[in-house]
């Protein structure tokens, strides 16, 4: 069964693409991720040109990520005050990060930058990830009692200026490193079309001291206004997304996303977190084995209309 | 806009250059042989499941020798040209161990799609000179590169590296047995449009061989357009970029929406 995608200007098998909607979507509710770190690699390696790929997989996450946040709004896991500030930060980055997105392709080396991005964000991430989450397992296993949050124990960024109290993640921070961490997100949602999402969880854990049970919810909350920020600004810059592909991935996606939200509540959470940097590591790993074996042909035609 | 302006372009250079090369190329006064084409349609829609297309190009050929036919001596080209537009190819090296792009070239205005049918194969109808000037065949399809090249010394690599993706990837092809003379002076010709096609102006254009010389030629334009649901949505991406992204988000603000509330239910 074929689909036209008229955007992409290419029929593609619709079965295939469900197929990756479903399963990335089952991947992004399991672990409250958007997916789009694994939605636009998916769809590059499938053909799609790079350019719909980063605009389409923006609009997907758009999707999966609405639906996790309102399970989390239900539930009361969101710290809107958080996810506001994080968003003045993001939508700032994200507007940097289209311009670094047309300097990079006028260069021509986009596509190095965005694969040299995700292999050190990615394997930094996921192992960082791996190591906290075995440690957590080892000491579970122990009977010891793990907290992720160690009261007494600030860092540097504790000490910065400009505090604000967050009543629902009863937290007292200052907003700088906050607005920061969602600048640097902003960015690379729009250069790499990923909602930032497996940055955000680990930088707000570990870096910010933020309770875990607040940080997914809130980190989806902010990536649907980023996300949804990047793809009105690609569809009016780039002319990218393709609305149909877009579309079947998202049905596919949020239906995944209900099983994979039911299947992440009955693992516990260091669990969930090393299974989620394994395959953050894998993904990383496979695209820089891309980058070190000799490719197959080490020439590449594209077409002035689309490619970096 | 490029698609927009490309489209544009083609029709001006169909209008314009179509003419004027026409003059030059058309027909060979030495012979009185006369050929003539026709397609079914001058329009194929891309439909949500558009796969690809056959073409049938019927076409006759007037004032031919009987005897020269009856030995095979005439030969028939066909090809089915597809828009243009540049093409850069780029080059990997390594580069502190890892892949990178490191030269490229870009050739101006190259077809995105190139279909080839004869009734045999090109290179036995007439002598790589003839073809060559002709620009007819992959092989001889006229690679121009765009800007500065250094000492081109690597301008064949890149042509062939061209002409080797394209001809792998399936938008390049050819088919030596694919024009067949149904009667005397009838032949029946087929080409295939790949699913992957760009939409714009198609040229089809059928030349006439003697004894390896060549004799007279047509050309007929094809329109390959988006319809109903298709078109619409790329009009409104490249009319209403803001109204089309807003659309988008709202779109999967729905779904996203919708699925939880019919999940809850559950």
């Amino acid at each position: 069964m074929t689909i036209y995608l008229p955007i992409a200007e290419l029929s593609v098998n619709i079965l295939i693409i469900l197929g990756m909607g479903a399963a990335v979507g089952f991947l992004s509710g399991m672990f409250g991720v958007g997916g789009g770190f694994l939605i636009t690699p998916l769809l590059i390696f499938y053909n799609i040109p790079p350019v719909v790929a980063v605009a389409t997989g923006a609009n997907q996450v758009v999707a999966s990520s609405i639906s996790g946040a309102i399970t989390h709004f239900r539930r009361g896991t969101i710290d809107i005050k958080l996810g506001t500030v994080l968003l003045c930060g993001g939508l700032a980055g994200a507007t940097v990060g289209v311009w670094l997105f047309s300097l990079l392709r006028r260069i021509g080396q986009l596509d190095l930058v965005i694969s040299l991005l995700y292999v050190v964000l990615l394997s930094t991430v996921g192992g960082l990830m791996l190591w906290e989450s075995i440690t957590a397992m080892r000491k579970a296993a122990k009977n010891q009692q793990t907290t992720l949050r160690r009261p007494g124990q600030h860092n540097w960024v504790h000490g910065l200026p400009l505090k604000m109290r967050f009543k629902k993640s009863k937290i007292y921070l200052s907003v700088i490193p906050v607005a920061g961490l969602g600048f640097c997100i902003g960015i690379l949602t729009s250069v790499m079309g990923v909602g930032g999402g497996f940055i955000m969880v680990p930088a707000m854990i570990y870096l910010l001291r933020i309770p875990t049970n607040v940080v997914v919810g809130t980190s989806l909350f902010q990536i649907i206004f980023v996300s949804a920020y990047t793809v009105i600004v690609q569809a009016s810059t780039n002319y990218t997304v393709d609305i149909v592909l877009a579309f079947v991935l998202m049905i596919a996606g949020v239906i995944g996303a209900q099983y994979g939200v039911r299947v992440g509540q009955k693992l516990r959470g260091e669990q969930l977190r090393a299974l989620l940097a394994l395959l953050v590591l894998a993904v990383g790993i496979r695209l820089a084995i891309e980058l070190i074996i000799p490719p197959k042909d080490v020439y590449s035609v594209v077409s002035a209309g689309f490619g970096f | 806009m490029i698609r927009l302006a490309r489209t544009a372009l083609a029709l001006l250079v169909l209008a314009f250059a179509a003419p004027a090369q026409a003059a030059i190329q058309d027909e060979n006064a030495d012979f009185t042989e006369k050929l003539e084409i026709g397609i079914s349609t001058d329009e194929i829609a891309i439909t949500s499941d558009f796969r690809g297309a056959d073409l049938t190009i019927f076409g006759a050929v007037d004032g031919f020798d009987q005897a020269l036919l009856a030995q095979g001596r005439y030969n028939i080209v066909v090809s089915l040209e597809g828009p243009k537009d540049n093409a850069t190819v780029r080059k990997k090296e390594r580069v502190f161990g890892i892949w990178v792009n490191t030269s490229s070239m870009t050739f101006e205005l190259v077809p995105e799609s190139y279909s080839l049918s004869s009734t045999r194969d090109i290179e036995t109808i007439a002598p790589p000179g003839e073809m060559g000037n002709m620009g007819i065949g992959v092989d001889h399809m006229r690679l121009v590169p765009l800007g500065f090249v250094g000492d081109g010394s690597n301008l064949g690599e890149f042509r062939n590296a061209f002409r080797r993706i394209r001809e792998t990837s399936g938008v390049y092809e050819r088919d030596p047995g694919g024009v067949q003379f149904i009667s005397s002076s009838l032949f029946k010709a087929s080409v295939r449009l790949p699913a992957n096609v760009p939409n714009g102006v198609h040229v089809v254009r059928a030349y006439l061989f003697r004894d390896g010389v060549f004799v007279a030629a047509k050309a007929l334009p094809l329109r390959v357009v988006k319809t109903g649901l298709e078109q619409f949505i790329t009009q409104a991406a490249h009319q209403q970029p803001l109204l089309y992204g807003l659309m988008a988000v709202l779109l999967a603000v729905i779904t996203g929406w919708g699925a939880s509330v019919i999940f809850r239910k559950e």
